[in-house]
């Protein structure tokens, strides 16, 4: 598997990060090495007594599908406020009357 | 300006989100309380720190199957949370919890029938699911900065997504307030869009009558009334026709909805680069609904808009006009009902609420359920009037003070000293005083000169101070004259 200069830019595009012309050839470059890695992990027999799944994502959704029988745990419709301060500077850098301040959206500069 | 409509053919299918009537949030204990300080309604869950683990509202998952039920779904008894994953700050996880490929339910229907036609329209709905709110964010308060309130995050809702199936603005509109209606009977929703507890979003195109293959879609964003549906939708086909015809290509993307200019332009931001990379939330296991329970669930749901207008139009006898206004809303219906039972006349009841009570309910912003004249007491007034114990008239001024003074309708009467009076003696003795007075027209009258009952009986009203009730008043002036 190869990712192509096209996909480098909708990729970079996707996670919002602005990329220079420049960049793409060696982020092309950089991506298909790290893709060329994984198809050498993907030859690994992990069939036989290894154990499977390093990625915990992986093995959290297998564990949520396997435990159909169960399912999801519910509970009552009561309102219990938690004690804390989501404005406290260890939370939020920045606020102002009650708001966490962020940075003004690049898409909603002008407002 | 060009008709389109008649070479092109509008297509639009409708996502609404409905914000579910809990009172606590979807996955934690915050309040679901719109309207606290912000940040004030958040917790270790919503505002992602680790280590906490979302535990389904139990209230949330019965009120979602109710919406469901009453639009005739087919419920899924597994269904599945996934995460749909976008990064904003206001989404403090970096993905929301919503239902992807097994949704709690699918393949409703809703029959809508456009103002102007007699035909109704079933309008398919794909799927609805179950999903959290997002927080909210304000970015003209503060300068180059945008405020966060995460007070909305974690927020049940539910998304309820139409085929594309509906053919015009006003079918829009229709489809929507009829959503609204049956929401609000199943009570699962304060479904007011001005609150935010109803949003819309609209996917429009536009394609030649007869064409089987769907144009290229926009989606109309930035819409907060039916209204502005309506003309957001027919402003984007309009364009989307006049690009066609100039044989320009409709390029796929968002329309954001001026209302002030009445117009829609393309959105800045590249709102359709999205991959939200769903997959199961390994925090939370599959929805499993027990059966017995949803058919439970089925048998306890409130009559709904059509089955009570189809009882209101048999038992009551009622008009269109009257069925749709005292039908309007579930807490309107059980209010006229009450008035009709207690008082017998349904059509008095009907037309009083109509005029009377909507003008008072328009001029003083409450809903039905907190207004102070209660139904037995409406009912208690109208018997009053049918009674002959209160001119219509009278009535009005009695209505006016009950509201007011929550008293009731003998009583203000009483006080108001505008009792009607129906007793022959005292009519008798106001036409003699009458006669006394105008011995020409009297005697004129007693040789035969009907016309001049209107004169005598003006004056016998008058000297009541309009407490007559003329309908005794006329008959005993024509003894006399017979
Ligand atoms: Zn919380």
């Amino acid at each position: 598997m190869a990712v192509t200069e096209t996909d480098i830019r909708k990729i970079a595009d996707l996670a919002r990060l602005s990329l220079g012309d420049e960049e793409v050839p060696a982020m092309t470059a950089q991506l298909n090495s790290i893709l060329a890695h994984m198809d050498v992990l993907t030859r690994v027999d992990t069939a036989s007594g290894t154990e499977a799944g390093s990625d915990a994502i992986t093995s959290a959704i297998a564990l949520a599908r396997d435990v159909k029988s169960a399912g999801a745990p519910l509970r009552g419709d009561a309102v219990a406020p938690f004690p804390m301060n989501a404005t406290a500077p260890m939370l939020a850098p920045d606020s102002e009357d009650g708001f966490i301040l962020v940075p003004r959206l690049s898409t909603h500069e002008d407002v | 300006m060009t008709d389109w409509s008649q070479k092109y053919e509008m297509v639009v299918g409708l996502e609404v989100h409905v914000q579910l009537k809990t009172r606590s949030k979807m996955f934690c204990g915050c309040s679901a309380d719109f309207g606290a300080p912000p940040n004030v309604n958040t917790c270790p869950v919503c505002l992602a720190l680790p280590g906490a683990l979302p535990v389904i509202n139990a209230e949330a998952v019965r009120l979602a199957l109710r919406a469901a039920i009453a639009l005739d779904f087919t419920i899924n008894l597994q269904s599945v949370f996934a995460r749909k994953n976008y990064f904003y700050p206001d989404l403090p996880k970096g993905y929301q919890i919503s239902q992807y490929d097994e949704p709690i339910a699918v393949r409703g229907t809703l029959r809508v029938r456009t103002p102007g036609e007699t035909a109704t329209h079933d309008i398919a709905i794909t799927r609805l699911h179950m999903e959290e709110d997002a927080g909210k964010s304000v970015h003209d308060r503060y300068p180059r900065k945008t405020a966060i309130d995460l007070n909305r995050a974690g927020v049940p809702l539910i998304e309820i997504v139409s085929e594309p199936d509906i053919r015009s603005a006003a079918e829009a509109g229709a489809y929507l307030r009829t959503l609204k209606q049956i929401l609000e009977y199943a009570g699962v929703s304060d479904v007011s869009m001005e609150e935010g507890s109803l949003r819309v979003d609209a996917n429009v195109s536009a394609r030649l009558h007869g064409a089987t293959e769907l144009g290229t879609k926009t989606e109309v964003k930035n819409v907060n009334s039916f209204s502005a549906v309506e003309r957001s939708l027919q402003r984007e086909f309009e364009r989307q026709c006049a690009m066609l015809d100039r044989g320009e290509v409709v390029r796929q993307e968002t329309m954001i909805w001026d209302a002030s200019r009445g117009t829609v332009r393309p959105a800045r931001s590249k709102e359709e680069s999205h991959d939200y990379r769903y997959f199961p939330d390994p925090d939370l296991p599959p929805l499993i609904l027990d059966p017995d329970y949803v058919a439970r669930l089925r048998h306890t749901l409130p009559e709904m808009p059509r089955q009570l207008r189809q009882r209101f139009a048999t038992e009551f006898g009622l008009n269109d006009a009257e069925l749709d206004a005292v039908t309007a809303e579930s807490s309107l219906a059980a209010y006229f009902e009450g008035v009709a039972r207690a008082h017998g006349d349904a059509n008095a009841a009907a037309k009083w609420m109509m005029g009377e009570l909507a003008a008072a309910l328009n001029e003083t912003g409450t809903g039905i359920r907190d207004f102070p004249v209660r139904a037995p007491q409406l009912a208690e007034l109208l018997d009053m009037v049918r009674d002959g114990k209160l001119s219509h008239t009278a009535a009005k001024g009695v209505f006016a003070t009950m509201r007011s003074s929550g008293k009731s309708a003998p009583v203000v009467a009483a006080e108001m000293a505008v009792t009607q009076v129906g007793d022959d003696s005292q009519i008798e003795q106001w036409i003699e005083e009458v006669f006394a007075e105008l011995p020409a027209e009297t005697s004129r009258f007693r040789a035969g000169e009907k016309k001049l009952t209107g004169v005598l009986v003006g004056a016998v009203m008058k000297k009541s101070k309009g407490r007559a009730d003329p309908k005794k008043v006329n008959a005993l002036l024509s003894k006399v004259a017979g």
